[in-house]
């Protein structure tokens, strides 16, 4: 007999995301939207003009104490302390061996308090190894019901966003955060995004999240906003070449291996994986995550194989349409001797070797496309 | 959305019209809806040999590849074309303009297995 599903766990959005028609997919265990209009459509409009989506599923952890640099800066690979208040990082929290626990945010909120976005299905497992490696004065939190987080994503995004709040949004830096108040609740606004485009994620208390909603969504209008679901999410972030944690980086990849090396600060002493990933520098890494471009007709999706010069050389970690390129991309690990760009490589797409170039990453650059 | 009700259906939402020995084959309204936006079409080339309930090809939306099972037994006669730079066209006609190949039928007896259109629009309207 099979265990009775657990129930899903759901947004305070949801009836919002039914109002409007979406189609509705069991996420990680989280009833979450995937698309509403249309996944092309909906891409488009956050390349263009200006998305929303929920993500309020992500999760949130709060390390508090007189040694919480300390304890942030043991579990993660950036270098927490040269942050200041205000200001967010992209990082990752590792194992020993040097395999990604999850990426995530580092938010500086004061000296002795961060705030750490994590990947929803992560939450709890993130938490468990923050605490379990927690040797300092300082406390961690698992504070995701606490917060919905809604991004506004897209060239029009600053101007939909400005119209609810006293706050110079353009004076928030990129990777830059500000506690303020957004349509009357108070929130924290935070220059960063999940999508290629320029963007805001804001946190706010889950009884506010559904008129902030509509409230952001009246005030894009003129813009043409579209509220956008996961699909979308993923073939924005794919074209941005932006991991994805259980796909491109999980607890078998280190950050070298994932080109992520920019965020492995080495020299600011000692943290979870150091050892590791020292040891697999001077050793050599043995595969690259490697972008490529379908030069035959066809789609390499996830998990499809990856065959260079004859022989097997790994999986597609992400793979599918670029609705900005009008191409089918993707991303695979090479053998870190083939993974130079402009090599031919075959995807299995049903059972026939379809050939593929690889290509340099991000797929999609934010200024060039703006000139073209 | 009305099913014609000259056509035949399969469970795997494809449907087929008949014309003497030849089938024209398609995807129901229902499929291109349930897939979203559709990018890619893969189809046998005349000549193939297609066999009931078998793949004979695919289609791929933004999210997802899926196969393209035939209702019918035989041998592609013909494809369209224009579905190779025009996908969409399954999105926006999938029950007309976007017919995906014609099969001349081996064995046209095998229609009675198929589902007619008031049993295939409650089929797949409780799926």
């Amino acid at each position: 007999m099979a265990e009775p599903a657990a129930p899903l766990k759901k947004t305070p959005l949801n009836a919002a995301h039914r109002r409007l028609g979406a189609r509705m997919v069991d996420f990680g265990g989280w009833d979450m939207p995937v698309q509403y209009s249309g996944m092309l459509e909906e891409h488009r409009a956050v390349r263009e003009r200006v998305g929303i989506f929920d993500v309020s599923h992500m999760g949130e952890l709060e390390i508090r104490g007189p040694e919480a640099l300390e304890l942030v800066n043991w579990v993660t690979c950036n270098d927490a302390s040269k942050l200041g208040v205000g200001q967010a990082q992209y990082s990752a929290l590792l194992y020993e061996n040097g395999g990604f626990v999850d990426d995530l945010l580092v938010h500086k909120l004061a000296a002795d308090h961060f705030f750490l976005c994590v990947n929803a299905a992560n939450q709890d497992k993130d938490h468990q190894h923050i605490a379990a490696n927690n040797r300092f004065d300082a406390r961690v939190e698992n504070a995701g019901e606490r917060y919905a987080q809604l991004a506004v994503q897209g060239p029009h995004a600053l101007e939909t966003l400005q119209k609810l709040t006293r706050v110079a949004l353009k004076s928030i830096r990129s990777y830059h955060f500000m506690d303020d108040v957004v349509s009357g609740a108070t929130a924290r606004i935070a220059r960063t995004g999940y999508t290629g485009e320029d963007g805001f994620e804001v946190y706010v208390a889950p009884a506010a999240a559904e008129r902030l909603w509509e409230e952001i969504l009246a005030a894009g209008a003129e813009f043409g906003i579209k509220p956008c679901g996961l699909g979308a999410r993923n073939t924005l972030r794919l074209e941005a070449a932006l991991a994805l944690y259980g796909n491109d980086i999980d607890a078998g990849t280190t950050p070298w291996e994932a080109g992520l090396g920019w965020i492995v600060k080495l020299e600011k002493g000692d943290f979870l994986g150091r050892a590791a990933l020292l040891k697999q520098k001077q050793h050599g890494v043995p595969r690259r995550l490697t972008g490529f471009e379908m030069t035959g007709r066809g789609i390499g999706r996830d998990g499809y194989e990856v065959w260079v010069d004859g022989d097997r050389g790994g999986r597609v970690t992400s793979g599918g349409p670029s609705p900005t390129l009008n191409k089918n991309i993707g991303l695979c690990y090479l053998p870190s001797g083939l993974a130079q760009t402009g090599r031919t490589i075959h995807i299995m797409v049903r059972g026939a070797p379809i050939s593929a170039v690889t290509v340099p990453t991000p797929f999609v650059n934010r200024r060039k496309m703006r000139s073209t | 959305m009305t099913y014609p009700e000259n056509f035949r259906y399969t469970k795997e939402h494809e449907w087929v019209r008949v014309e003497g020995d030849t089938g024209t084959i398609g995807l129901t309204f229902h499929a291109q809806k349930e897939l979203g936006d559709i990018v890619f079409v893969d189809l046998p080339k005349v000549g193939a040999k297609a066999e009931q309930g078998k793949p004979i090809g695919a289609v791929e939306s933004v999210k997802a590849a899926s196969d393209i099972y035939s209702p019918v037994s035989g041998e592609v006669i013909a494809v369209n074309e224009t579905l190779a730079t025009a996908p969409e066209k399954l999105n926006a006609d999938p029950h007309g303009e976007a017919w995906l190949v014609k099969i001349r039928m081996s064995a046209p007896a095998e229609t009675a297995s198929l589902l007619s259109a008031a049993d295939y629009e409650a089929y797949a309207g409780a799926e």
